[in-house]
């Protein structure tokens, strides 16, 4: 289904600029703007948008034609070489699939991996398909271990039977299917280490939830994959950070979406996710304040920025947060947990959190 | 205690500024041996330069390295000049502080009298050895040849050798000095400083031989001697309380008011009175009578007396014509041009600034602009950064001109600037006459030429090169039309034929629409291609 309407789609692009060709008219392409003064915070779904300014590229214009002709190519390209054959490519294959010199000049389609990843993000805007849609992966980051059978491409995978490494999520999480789900929660963390120690203590079997990491910054497919299961499973969703402006940045993309990629918020942002820890008042509760790690000028200038971020403005138990790491001037990571014992953290710091639901909105 | 000053007192003496200078060489130039080399070149080339243009001679230099040992150089300097008078010899040379241009208020070279005889004691002091001059004076005349070593305590010349010799010139002088130098290509270099010579001076021919014992030759691009240096009195406005007291007590007039009026420039007898008036002391006072304090007085009342500025006549720029023709010849661009500026005053001093520019061409496209700079016809090579120039090139708004600057700095482009001060006096930051001091008025003039030369070179470029530019591009269009109808054929389904044939019709029927396009293009920023991330954000997203 998904792949018809992504072809048709694709081809009504390319209709409606031949006939605009027909007619004689410069062939020309409107699309939303992507850049900053075009991004909005949506107070009402909370989340990151695209606002209604749009541009126009036209292929008879110096300054637009060579942009216009990449983004014309890689729809070709993605069309005849990904939809047709049912195949997915990595971002950096399209690239070089584009990569050629035109004939009679010493000019290339593309010289840089940022044009086609620019004009495949274009096409995401013009035609409303997502990356994923249009069978363009990237790299594949992160892993699920927990009570849930997912089928992919037709295998079927038991996650709590996938030994400490668990599922590999791939880049597009669209296709997959959730068959069986006997979860309470799911705890997404930013570090694959604090993965592996809660994987170690059968943490999921014992708290009856699904652990899921990629190591740092959460990717596009984790992002999908972690909205399908709130959405379709209704299963509630834990972040658990370091407690730096890093850290709580990845809690504040997973929720109300990023800037770059504000486009594709509807598809991405999980609204109702909530924060678990590490925070300030952990540091004290937990006496963390002896690990306490310096701020360095770019965490500050982090720091302020995010606080001053529309959606954090006026929260005040987050303003609560920044102020606090402000005057301790310190940033804690996940790990210091473990100084108070190797399984403190799935013992003790988080069956008392989620238990007395001490979690940051 | 006694006992301590008196031991102090066998220790105190006279320090002579032969001593002074030996000791701080870097003062007069001499910080290093690549830098020595040039600065004997240098002091050479503009005494000669000065004195065949005083005797209105169309210059004929003739300049020689010869690399001895590795860090050992022998400088030849040749001119075709006047000649110097045989007992004057000595002192020129071989006694610093000695010369003919310190007193005077005049467009020339040197300045203070200190440079040749510099060259002299630093080859004395790095090699052991004297300088050899041979001057002549006339066809008639014999030619006179010296080797002069410097009494250093003294300050004084050491005659080693004085004999008559033979030389076919009619008039000319040659000096030959031996010193501890270093050669090498590039920046601030003696072939660099030779050929920024030709350049300010088109009127001169210079053959120059090197140590790798090359001999380039730099042609003259013009046949008349640049306006001849008119001296000029001081202006009452340019005088310092020390001076003015120095000048009091060796005037040759014997009242106040004759002073006034015959020493310095613009005091007619009326300004005379206003200023005696203001200081209360008699027009008829006897100049070498006036103590400090009156001194003092008169001085205040200079200072608030309106007077007209300098006689400006003085001057004696290159002249539009000849800096470009200097230009064109040293430097090969696509585009010349250049502003004289109206003469203007800074303490007094009447200066003039002219600016020239060269644009493309074989100039480096992705570097700084290289900026060449002169005062009274010889280049500055050191020092740029501290030197009034580079304050006005930076402060100046190249963007205007379609150059790109990024804030405060130099900008980059094809561009040669060439910017040259003559004055009476050229303030100079140091006694080794590197940089321009910072008068505001300087600056303000510097900015005003660039500006125009901007300007001109801006028409320039947006007539010839941005057309060019821009046929190239829509050449382009060209090549892209079937790329584009055959991805559009793969897209749509339909014929990449017919596609390609409506394309072609478009853009033979736009042509004209779309070359306005282009200037459109050009001059507004193009949105909607490129997201704008803060740059944090862009470290922190993945994919």
């Amino acid at each position: 289904m998904v792949k018809q309407d992504s072809k048709k789609i694709l081809k009504d692009l390319g209709i409606r600029i031949v006939e605009q060709t027909k007619k004689g008219k410069n062939p020309e392409i409107k699309f939303p703007l992507r850049n900053l003064s075009n991004i909005v915070f949506d107070k009402k779904t909370k989340t990151l948008k695209l606002g209604d300014k749009t541009g126009t590229r036209s292929f008879f214009n110096v300054a637009h034609s060579k942009k216009f002709l990449q983004t014309i190519e890689i729809a070709s390209i993605i069309k005849k070489e990904l939809l047709d054959s049912g195949k997915h490519e990595h971002l950096r294959g399209v690239f070089y699939m584009a990569k050629r010199t035109i004939p009679g000049t010493n000019v290339n389609i593309v010289d840089e991996q940022t044009e086609s990843d620019k004009s495949i993000e274009d096409l995401e805007v013009i035609t409303g398909l997502s990356r994923e849609q249009l069978h363009v992966s990237a790299n594949k980051m992160g892993s699920i271990v927990g009570n849930i059978i997912i089928e992919d491409s037709g295998d079927v995978i038991d996650c709590s039977k996938l030994g400490r490494g668990g599922y590999s999520i791939p880049s597009i999480t669209d296709e997959l299917e959730f068959k069986k789900v006997n979860a309470k929660y799911i705890l997404y963390m930013e570090k694959a280490s604090t993965h592996e120690r809660l994987v170690e203590d059968r943490f999921w079997e014992k708290n009856q939830c699904i652990l899921l990491t990629s190591q740092g910054q959460t990717t596009r497919g984790i992002r999908r994959l972690l909205q399908r299961l709130a959405e379709e499973k209704d299963l509630p969703i834990y972040v658990l950070t370091d407690a730096d402006s890093y850290g709580w940045y990845i809690y504040s993309v997973i929720k109300y979406g990023s800037i770059s990629l504000s486009f594709a918020s509807e598809r991405l942002t999980i609204p109702g996710v909530k924060f678990l820890g590490i925070t300030m008042d952990d540091i004290i509760k937990y006496d963390l304040k002896k690990h306490l790690i310096k701020l360095e000028d770019h965490d500050l200038s982090r720091l302020k920025q995010i606080s001053d971020y529309e959606w954090f403005k006026g929260n005040k138990e987050w303003q609560r947060q920044f102020k606090m790491m402000k005057e301790f001037n310190g940033k804690v990571e996940i790990q210091a947990l473990s100084s108070k014992g190797i399984s403190f953290i799935s013992e003790k710091y988080l069956v008392e959190k989620i238990r007395n639901k001490e979690f940051l909105d | 205690m006694v006992e301590i000053a008196k031991e102090l007192a066998k220790q105190q003496r006279e320090i002579s500024v032969s001593e002074f200078f030996a000791k701080n060489r870097h003062l007069l130039g001499f910080d290093n041996p690549r830098k020595a080399l040039l600065m004997a070149v240098k002091e050479a080339c503009d005494n000669s330069l000065d004195a065949a243009e005083e005797a209105r001679i169309l210059p004929e230099l003739y300049v020689e390295l010869q690399q001895l040992k590795e860090d050992r150089f022998q400088v030849i300097v040749e001119d075709n000049g006047p000649g110097i008078v045989k007992e004057q010899i000595p002192k020129i040379f071989g006694k610093l502080l000695y010369g003919s241009k310190f007193h005077r208020l005049r467009c020339s070279r040197g300045q203070q009298g200190i440079g040749i005889s510099a060259v002299l004691l630093y080859g004395q002091l790095t090699t052991g050895k004297g300088m050899h001059i041979t001057s002549k004076i006339g066809s008639k005349s014999q030619a006179h040849y010296y080797e002069i070593h410097m009494d250093t305590q003294k300050n004084e010349p050491i005659i080693k050798q004085d004999e008559v010799v033979d030389w076919k010139k009619d008039h000319g002088t040659k000096v030959e000095v031996e010193l501890q130098g270093a050669y090498q290509k590039g920046k601030q270099s003696v072939d660099e400083y030779i050929k920024e010579i030709a350049l300010i001076n088109p009127h001169v021919q210079i053959i120059y031989k090197t140590p790798d014992n090359e001999t380039i030759t730099y042609a003259r691009a013009v046949k008349e001697l640049p306006k001849e240096a008119k001296e000029i009195k001081p202006h009452p406005h340019g005088v310092e309380l020390g001076v003015l007291i120095r000048m009091l007590h060796s005037t040759k007039a014997n009242t106040l008011s004759g002073f006034l009026q015959n020493d310095f420039c613009r005091v007619s007898q009326n300004v005379a009175q206003e200023i005696c008036e203001k200081a209360r002391v008699s027009l008829r006072a006897k100049p070498t009578t006036i103590a400090r304090d009156e001194a003092e007085a008169l001085y205040t009342a200079i200072q608030n007396t309106k007077i007209m500025a300098p006689p400006t006549d003085c001057l004696n720029p290159l002249g539009e014509e000849s800096l470009i023709k200097g230009l064109r010849k040293e430097v090969n661009a696509e585009f010349y041009c250049v502003v004289t500026r109206t003469p203007s005053v800074y303490r007094g001093m009447p200066f003039c600034i002219e600016v020239a520019l060269a644009y493309g061409g074989s100039i480096e496209k992705e570097e700084p602009i290289k900026i060449m700079r002169f005062a009274n016809k010889v280049p500055l090579l050191y020092q740029q950064g501290a030197c009034s120039t580079a304050e006005a090139i930076t402060d100046t708004a190249w963007k205007n001109y379609g150059v790109s600057q990024s804030k405060e700095s130099i900008p980059v482009g094809p561009i040669v600037v060439v910017v040259h001060m003559v004055s009476v006096w050229v303030p100079f930051t140091s006694e080794a006459k590197e940089a321009i001091a910072h008068y505001p008025e300087i600056i303000k003039e510097m900015k005003l030429a660039l500006q125009e030369v901007g300007r001109q070179m801006f028409s320039y470029i947006r007539k010839n090169v941005r057309a060019k530019e821009q046929q190239e591009r829509i050449n382009l269009f060209e090549k892209y039309i079937p790329e584009l109808a055959s991805a559009l054929a793969v897209l749509s389904g339909e014929k990449k034929v017919e596609i390609q044939e409506n394309l072609q019709k478009i853009l033979k029927k736009g042509l004209k629409d779309l070359l306005a396009e282009v200037k459109e293009a050009e001059n507004t920023e193009i949105k909607g291609n490129n997201i704008a991330f803060g740059e944090k954000q862009k470290t922190l997203e993945v994919e």
